[in-house]
């Protein structure tokens, strides 16, 4: 039997990742995630979980102590926030560069400085560039499913995922969820093998120093030099969503939950308006759609994006192309240009001939209340915006809700 | 503690862990104790090892110049990648030895976070710090432990001005299992000691002078003499701290007695990375190292 629960969304991750077995944990505490972490200790200390609980003096170590585990051939986790995420920066990208197989919760919060233990998306959107697969969830259950489907991703493609969620909206909050039974989830999740694991009885030296160019081995066979090994990461991440779109339908089958692994629409199918935000956030806009379709009249849907990176260039071009407006409201940017999601979906539209018109808003950073009727109001206004605003008008970000 | 049962040439195991020819430098003290120390390691153990001379003379991709599993990783988390192995081990039920092998900046200066931390938890596996003194991978740089007077790319004409840390002794203030002081010039005293550590669970720190012809300025053929210069005159000592207990090694012991212990000038005029020191700053060496050895005289007057 399936176990219904009502719980924060960091014990909600900790038990997804007792049920999904991972053996070496490793972890430095950092709001909001801490929760989270204790969770798992208190699991292997009461002999819940069997695994070893290393309680590191960093982020960087405790990403160090997953890539140790992971290259010996065990499945391995951990979870930060913020600042600590980007202390192990270093690291993520060696995980990436090394393929290896692991899951990591990122519980998102504003990066100092200042300080701040707030939300936003600023941790997580810094690292797009590392090589790590990055997924979104919009709430508890989602969460549980995401991590459990995220060790079967990361095992199939050999590319380490970051499951994200916002920091105290899911984090700190109780909802309900539901567990899946520890044996389902052992048949979904077949045991973790690494093809290089280290073993002295097949010797392998692994991330060694690689020359510019391809260089023959002692058998005389042709070995990719840096730049192929890098081509085929980017490869392989780029494949990784349809098997992210396979793993989510075997999922299906098996649990009655998920369907919309990549994209999630609501009230789309007939929409000329479309927003695309990430989280907690999408969920938020739901109310407000209802409320636009039957005050305003207006045509509006939104997109939740499920999976940041790899960016899911043709899918989302796909689902959007036809609209007439596309709003995007995130929470992290890349500052001096613009949000880092619009960047992304402006440049994925511009092969198509009728584009929709863009708008980008940023919302909520470090915390700041994300007020659902300043969503409402330029939401509204986006939509009924005309076409005598210029390009150039149109095109900068708008900030919403500053208060200076 | 070592035993009395001494690893000679005579029964040192003939079976190579090294392939013959590898990047290191002529004359490079780091592929002695490789060698070596390989073999009293054996088959069953992984390296891991941050960047540092022994990833290049490791072999470039898709080359290797050890028949052992080496996990390279990134410079300052040598110690939490050999947990994290030692901990997967562990899950899988395996007694297979992980080894960390860094140099010294990997050690005393970037890695030494990240070496605390394992040693406060003291993890199960052996971490060697080959110690030449400055970055010499990147070409011969000022680190934690360059002594002082020593000359550096980055501390040029005048030398270093700051005393070298004491790494052994900061990680003996961690009270491990087992802390080492070895000299590539008596390769044997590492190979025992490495067997020691192998039987002692949790922490085992081997911290290994050695010598680096073009880092130090000096000939390729006196590798060997200088280490036991730096031995002889009692600036580098050899010792094992078991239990909290500090025995001096053979090669160190003899200087309890003082009329074995040679000037410090002997060692230091022997390398043009010294050559910068005025004579009152190698009396001062020479001061400094008489006062630890006149406090190692009454310390070990039983021994």
């Amino acid at each position: 039997m399936s176990d219904k629960l009502i719980n924060s969304g960091n014990t909600a991750a900790a038990l997804a990742v007792q049920l999904a077995g991972a053996e070496v944990i490793a972890a430095y505490p950092i709001t909001p995630q801490t929760p989270l972490t204790e969770k798992l200790s208190e699991l292997i200390a009461a002999g819940k979980m069997a695994a070893e609980y290393v309680a590191v003096e960093s982020e960087h170590s405790a990403l160090g102590v997953c890539i140790g585990a992971a290259s010996a051939g065990v499945r391995s986790f951990t979870a930060t926030s913020s600042n600590g995420l980007l202390y192990m920066s270093e690291q993520l990208h060696w995980a990436a560069g090394a393929r290896l197989p692991m899951v990591m919760c990122v519980v998102n919060r504003g990066v100092g400085a200042p300080w701040s233990v707030w939300n936003d998306h600023q941790d997580a959107i810094s690292q797009r560039d590392t090589g790590w697969i990055q997924l979104f969830a919009k709430d508890h259950q989602e969460i549980v499913d995401t991590t459990l489907k995220a060790f079967r991703l990361a095992e199939l493609v050999h590319i380490p995922v970051m499951v994200n969620y916002d920091g105290y909206y899911l984090s700190h909050t109780y909802m309900p969820f539901e567990l899946p039974e520890a044996e389902a989830v052992k048949a979904f999740l077949p045991p973790y093998s690494y093809l290089h694991a280290l073993d002295p009885g097949r010797p392998e030296s692994l991330n060694t120093v690689t020359l510019p160019d391809a260089r023959n081995d002692i058998n005389g066979v042709k070995q990719g030099g840096y730049m192929d090994i890098r081509h085929n990461l980017h490869q392989e991440m780029r494949l990784a969503m349809e098997v992210w779109e396979e793993i989510d339908a075997d999922f299906r089958q098996r649990f009655s939950r998920g369907g919309t692994p990549i994209l999630d629409p609501y009230r789309c199918e007939d929409a000329d308006f479309v927003v695309v935000a990430m989280g907690t956030l999408a969920n938020q806009f739901h109310d407000i759609i209802d409320r636009l379709r039957q005050d305003e009249g207006l045509k509006v849907g939104v997109l939740a994006l499920q999976m940041y990176r790899p960016f899911p260039t043709d899918r989302i071009a796909a689902a959007l192309q036809s609209a007439k407006g596309v709003m995007v409201y995130e929470k992290g940017l890349s500052y001096g240009n613009q949000g880092a999601l619009y960047a992304d979906l402006k440049s994925a539209l511009y092969p198509y001939p009728n584009r929709p018109r863009l708008h980008n808003f940023i919302v909520g950073l470090g915390g700041r209340d994300i007020r659902t009727d300043d969503l409402f109001q330029t939401l509204k206004e986006a939509c009924r915006q005309d076409d005598s605003v210029a390009p150039e008008q149109q095109d900068p970000s708008h900030w919403i809700g500053l208060q200076l | 503690m070592t035993t009395n049962a001494k690893t000679t040439v005579l029964n040192l195991t003939a079976e190579e862990f090294v392939h013959p020819g590898n990047r290191a430098c002529s004359g490079c003290g780091l592929s002695v104790l490789y060698r070596i120390g390989t073999k009293a390691l054996g088959r069953d153990c992984i390296f891991v090892v941050p960047p540092s001379c022994l990833t290049v003379m490791q072999g470039l991709y898709p080359i290797a110049a050890s028949q052992l599993p080496i996990l390279n990783g990134t410079f300052a988390s040598t110690a939490a990648i050999a947990t994290g192995v030692r901990a997967a081990m562990k899950r899988l039920g395996k007694k297979t030895q992980v080894v960390a092998w860094a140099g010294d900046g990997g050690t005393s200066d970037i890695g030494i976070q990240s070496l605390s931390g394992a040693l406060e938890r003291n993890e199960d596996f052996i971490y060697i710090c080959y110690d030449n003194e400055a970055y010499m991978n990147t070409g011969v740089q000022r680190s934690g432990t360059t002594p002082q007077g020593g000359l550096t790319t980055t501390t040029p004409y005048a030398g270093k001005k700051e005393h070298s840390k004491n790494v052994p002794g900061i990680v003996a203030a961690h009270n491990p299992a087992y802390v080492a002081t070895c000299s590539a010039s008596y390769p044997l005293d590492f190979h025992d000691k490495l067997l020691r550590a192998k039987q002692i669970r949790g922490l085992k720190y081997i911290h290994i002078q050695t010598p680096c012809p073009p880092g130090w300025g000096c000939d390729e053929r006196m590798t060997i003499k200088i280490g036991k210069a730096a031995v002889d005159c009692g600036l580098f000592d050899l010792y094992e701290i078991e239990d909290g207990r500090k025995v001096l090694s053979e090669p160190s012991r003899r200087l309890l007695d003082k009329s074995k212990q040679h000037p410090v000038r002997d060692y230091l005029k022997m390398q043009v990375r010294f050559k910068a020191l005025s004579e009152a700053q190698i009396e001062a060496i020479q001061q400094r190292t008489d006062r630890k050895w006149d406090a190692y005289r009454q310390e070990f007057a039983e021994q």
